[in-house]
């Protein structure tokens, strides 16, 4: 008898439809009817961009996990409430949570048919290949902008463009004083996977550090996965065990790592947003996105009828503390003037544009050359963002 | 805080200390949710749903640890939350034909859902956490004081071990509990009612799996956020079968499986690099060896409740 | 079966999903929602037109292959819930043969391979469970929970190692599928092939346990082993068919999932299908043609997750919260099936036993 279920699943959606157009019609306007039907008329037609006057624009966001997440998801809905806070014609759309799966298409989908969205941003870098990718090719009316995926001219659609920011001028920064608050300069990095952002990271902290104190070190802990409380706070207290002074993370939210920190009288700067309120004695300072002013700096261009598709907006948009990424955490109490000076020597170095992390004839922690001497590499280049190796000073894989 | 105190270095020394530290951190979650499955399965019902109840319990603590500040009417909240879920878990579960395995099912991404939703505004604030109980300060150094700061959640759980063993060896309801378990057709005869044993039994059980959460939201990682738990929940099913539903194993199994997830962190920490994510399996390989070699056709496994699985 | 009883298995369904509805408007309503504004936007997203209804399909396409992995066992008498397990080895093995054969063969070859290969890996996965069950006593259930943590244990380590594709960056992932060898969308949807295996699937799996001798003996077998076993039967190898056939199905949902959706094997293989194809199996009381349907409830309310965010404020919890009231009334609505006065038959033309069973007995 449980074979007949299939009969009333069907009946079951008469029964709704029904339900639907007539006790929701009504209602259905209030509650869904916040598309304005300008847009959706011109998502259909294909037209461009809009620009000029307060016409307004759905701008949609998604994210991969929670929005207040203390980290990641959370720097990047922070600049999207402040974006909409900050110019009324911008109807912000957001979806939290969604995974890096067909549902991220359909989520891009709803926005664009149904909020009628004319500029996305999908912030995981998991959501580029293949979902983005599909997306903007069905729609090149719409402007994809994605964080930190690589954008290859010629064999992705022209309608996608790629920022993220080097947060490892802030990491290197950090790693000067780190280096010199400690005493002994062992430092601790906790990171989540051995990807090129995280070893970026790892290597440009270390780098800091070591520009500083020569001898300097970096212990490295992988939890494995980007949330792993549990994990994350063992690694903390190992590295305490091991006489570790100053730890900091690549993790999603990095919450955990400085409270444990803090617990355990060690020192911290801090990853993704300001932490201080969380270690308020071992706080040294901190890498913090600002994608407030990158987004502002986007959509103002956008309103001035600028698109990635017409080459107005670059297809790569890469930027440090220069640009305005990214930016430091004021310097905690813990921090000593030497320790204050020196990064802020070499804050201003970034910020004149004269400082270059990775330079000619550095060797990994295997001892080997991986950049040839004399061949300085740029922030810019693409080559620092396949990273596959942790420079010299890095204890760990 | 002046400079760190100067730094000791353990070496090698640190991988046993990051364990035995970790055993009584991590395997505090592990012991109540573990001591309330096995209330709950020697009743012979599986409760798969303590995953959602350890996130609600989780939320829960730190939410009212935060709005009154005090971390302790939080872990009484946690427990309260768990047992309005066992109520349900246990009601529902018992009617006829409703498999205990599919509501524990539903109700993980039921009490997930709740927890996560009535949770977003406990983020981003720091609450009050517990107290912990200083016994290492006879040492010199801080590695050692840091591991020796125990919970008292953690005395708690280690004190209530023995007394649910004594509780289901010596006492009447001890007995029917194991009797409904057993065999509930016996039970019956005796006179017991099936529903109030088990229904007592579920409830008991998510109530010390509430608190296993306010132990993770309040003491150790010490905060709340969706990513809390990791499956600790649904681990602690596989654990209560791994220590063969006796409390007192169920203690030593915590522990182990509490330090087994230390030892990845701490193993890198000296530098062995290769292979965290088979050490992060660790613990359940170990179980499917263990049940693999202590289960046979022809006996039933000691301890096992006689009712467990069927639709009894 | 008399028209009551139709009537029955027709209305308790729908009262439950009803019911769920009206207590997650009812919890709407306390978290400063219009219920009915939500329950519109729902309808909208999900079933509203032909190309939002493609959005429910799309995600009803894994539930219907998953579930299987644990409705066939269950009429066994197993409780099996290794989908998610099985779906991961079964997406790893598809990989590695795409990757073995690339472009040697024609796609339609090389895809077929591959499906082979993730069935027969999700198989013995899951056959593996069967066969501990039958011949060491090992709680199925049990077992199949360890292999999924030790299956996403795998995918992890090769992923991040061992097959690790050194192109795929922040994303650790193995190297890609050959681009003709993908599985592509049905003509005229953006509905992958997916979603027709697991029509077919489905299908297969009712024709099987219904209307042959095989499924005939599976059923006897999971009604009362040791009336099976006297008149013959052999329960071993019935257990370790029957859940090596459920782990394929879980398998071919792997291969799925990478062939047409993610074009390599990487961690989001593991986002959750496995446990939500078991409660799919279970809502639909094990039934093949059920499930079918079950998944596209489920893929209706994954689908409508993102409209409560956009059109409502509504956090992205509040799915989880619907998904789980409609799944807690759905099972509870199993209960009531011949104690609702309604529905019971006369006395006069319904057989002996029709008094309602005061406690719980076995079915």
């Amino acid at each position: 008898m449980s074979s007949k279920k299939y009969l009333n699943l069907s009946r079951r959606q008469v029964i709704r439809g029904l339900l639907a157009t007539t006790a929701f019609g009504a209602t259905a306007k209030f509650g869904t009817g916040c598309t304005p039907s300008a847009q959706t008329t011109a998502g259909a037609g294909g037209a461009s961009p809009a620009a000029g006057g307060d016409e307004p624009m759905t701008v949609g966001f998604i994210y991969v996990g929670p929005k207040d997440d203390y980290g990641y998801n959370q720097a990047h809905a922070e600049g999207a409430k402040a974006i909409a806070d900050k110019f009324s014609w911008i109807k912000l759309v957001e979806e939290a949570s969604v995974p890096e799966t067909t549902a991220v298409a359909e989520s891009m989908r709803s926005m664009i048919d149904i909020d009628g969205a004319k500029v996305l941003f999908p912030t995981s870098f998991g959501y580029f290949d293949p979902h983005i990718l599909k997306m903007a090719a069905e729609y090149p009316d719409v402007q994809f902008f994605h964080c930190a995926g690589l954008y290859k001219e010629g064999v992705h659609p022209k309608n996608i463009g790629s920022y993220f920011g080097y947060i490892d001028e802030a990491q290197y920064v950090a790693g000067v004083t780190a280096a010199l608050t400690s005493k002994t300069a062992k430092l601790g990095f906790v990171g989540a996977k051995p990807i090129p952002q995280v070893l970026r990271n790892i290597n440009s902290f270390t780098l800091g550090a070591r520009s500083v104190k020569p001898e300097a070190t970096t212990q490295v802990i992988f939890t494995g996965d980007w949330a792993l409380p549990l994990k994350e706070a063992e690694a903390v207290n190992s590295m305490a065990d091991q006489g570790i002074e100053v730890v900091t993370c690549h993790v999603d939210s990095p919450k955990v790592v400085m409270e444990t920190a803090e617990k355990r009288n060690m020192f911290c700067t801090g990853y993704h947003a300001n932490q201080v309120a969380l270690a308020p004695k071992g706080y040294l300072t901190g890498a913090e996105w600002d994608w407030t002013s990158v987004y502002t700096r986007l959509m103002e261009d956008i309103k001035a009828g600028k698109s990635v598709q017409s080459g107005g907006i670059p297809h790569i948009l890469r930027g440090g503390l220069k640009d305005g990424f990214c930016k430091m955490s004021a310097y905690g109490a813990a921090v000593p003037a030497e320790a204050k000076q020196a990064a802020d020597a070499a804050k201003a170095k970034f910020m004149d544009g004269s400082m270059v992390i990775y330079k000619g004839g550095l060797k990994d922690n295997q001892g080997k050359e991986v950049i040839p001497t004399g061949g300085d590499l740029k922030q810019q280049d693409i080559k620092l963002e396949e990273m596959n190796y942790l420079v010299e000073g890095v204890i760990g894989s | 805080m002046t400079a760190p105190a100067a730094p000791e270095v353990l070496g090698w020394w640190g991988v046993p200390l990051a364990i035995l530290a970790g055993m009584m951190r991590g395997g505090t979650p592990f012991l109540f949710v573990s001591l309330g499955e096995c209330i709950t399965e020697k009743s012979g019902k599986i409760n798969l749903g303590l995953e959602g109840t350890l996130l609600t319990g989780a939320m829960s603590a730190y939410a009212i640890s935060y709005l009154t500040g005090s971390p302790w009417l939080g872990v009484l909240a946690a427990g309260v939350s768990g047992v309005g879920l066992g109520l349900i878990h246990g009601w529902l579960s018992q009617q006829p034909r409703v498999n205990d395995v599919a509501v524990g099912i539903a109700m993980i991404i039921f009490g997930s859902g709740i927890a996560f939703f009535l949770g977003k505004p406990f983020i981003q604030p720091s609450a009050p956490p517990l107290p912990t109980i200083h016994l290492g300060d006879w040492s010199s150094i801080p590695a050692v004081q840091a591991a020796l700061a125990i919970s008292p959640l953690f005395v708690l759980g280690v004190a209530i071990a023995p007394l649910l063993k004594w509780f289901f060896q010596s006492t009447r309801w001890g007995l029917f509990i194991r009797a409904v378990g057993d065999s509930p057709d016996a039970a019956k005869a005796m006179g017991i009612s099936i529903f109030n044993v088990r229904m007592l039994s579920v409830v008991a059980g998510s109530f010390l799996a509430g608190i296993g959460g306010a132990s993770l939201s309040l003491y150790y990682p010490g905060v709340w956020t969706e990513r809390i738990s990791s499956g600790q929940g649904l681990m602690a099913v596989a654990l209560v079968i791994f220590a063969k539903w006796n409390p007192m194993q169920c203690l030593w199994a915590s522990l182990l499986f509490g330090g087994a997830q230390a030892l990845g962190p701490a193993l890198q920490s000296v530098g062995i690099k290769e292979g965290y994510y088979l050490f992060n399996a660790a613990p359940y390989i170990l179980t499917l060896l263990i049940m693999i070699l202590t289960c046979s056709p022809k006996r039933t496994l000691t301890g096992v409740p006689g009712a467990l699985g069927t639709d009894n | 079966m008399n028209w009551r009883r139709t009537l029955e298995s027709i209305c308790l369904p729908v009262g439950a999903i009803l019911a769920g509805l009206v207590l997650f408007g009812i919890f709407c309503s306390l978290v400063g929602a219009n219920p009915f504004g939500v329950f519109g936007s729902i309808w909208k997203a999900a079933f509203g037109s032909w190309s939002t209804f493609q959005n429910t399909l799309i995600r009803a396409a894994p539930l219907m292959l998953s579930s299987l992995c644990t409705a066939l066992p269950a009429r066994l008498g197993l409780v099996i819930i290794g989908n998610e397990g099985a779906l991961v080895v079964g997406g790893l093995a598809a990989v590695s043969m795409g990757l073995a054969i690339g472009t040697s063969l024609p796609p339609v070859g090389v895809q077929a391979l591959m499906a082979i290969a993730g069935m027969v890996a999700g198989g013995i996965w899951i056959g593996a469970a069967g066969a501990l069950r039958h011949y060491r006593a090992v709680n199925e259930t049990i077992s199949s929970l360890l292999l999924n943590y030790i299956a996403i244990a795998l995918l992890n380590h090769l992923v991040g190692g061992p097959m690790r594709d050194p192109n795929s960056l922040n994303k650790p992932s193995t190297a890609p599928l050959d681009a003709v060898n993908m599985l592509t969308n049905m003509p005229g949807t953006r509905v992958h092939w997916g979603l027709l295996f697991g029509l077919i699937a489905c299908v297969l799996a009712y024709f099987l346990i219904q209307r042959t001798t095989f499924g005939f003996a599976a059923r006897t077998a999971g009604g009362n082993i040791r009336a099976a076993r006297i008149a013959g039967l052999p329960v071993g190898k019935l257990t370790i068919i029957v859940c090596a056939l459920a782990g394929a199905c879980a398998g071919l949902a792997g291969m799925v999932e990478v062939a047409a959706v993610q074009g390599a094997a990487n961690e989001s293989l593991n986002v959750g299908y496995g446990y939500g194809g078991i409660l799919v199996a279970f809502a639909a009381r094990h039934n093949p043609l059920g499930a079918v349907l079950v998944s596209l409830l489920v893929g209706g309310i994954l689908a409508s997750g993102g409209i409560l965010q956009r059109s409502h404020n509504l956090p992205d919890a509040t799915v989880l919260v619907f998904e789980g009231l409609v799944f807690l009334v759905v099972l509870y609505s199993d209960s009531l099936y011949g104690k609702l006065p309604f529905f019971k038959e006369k006395p006069v033309d319904a057989s002996p036993p029709a008094v309602t069973p005061k406690s719980p007995s076995p079915v």
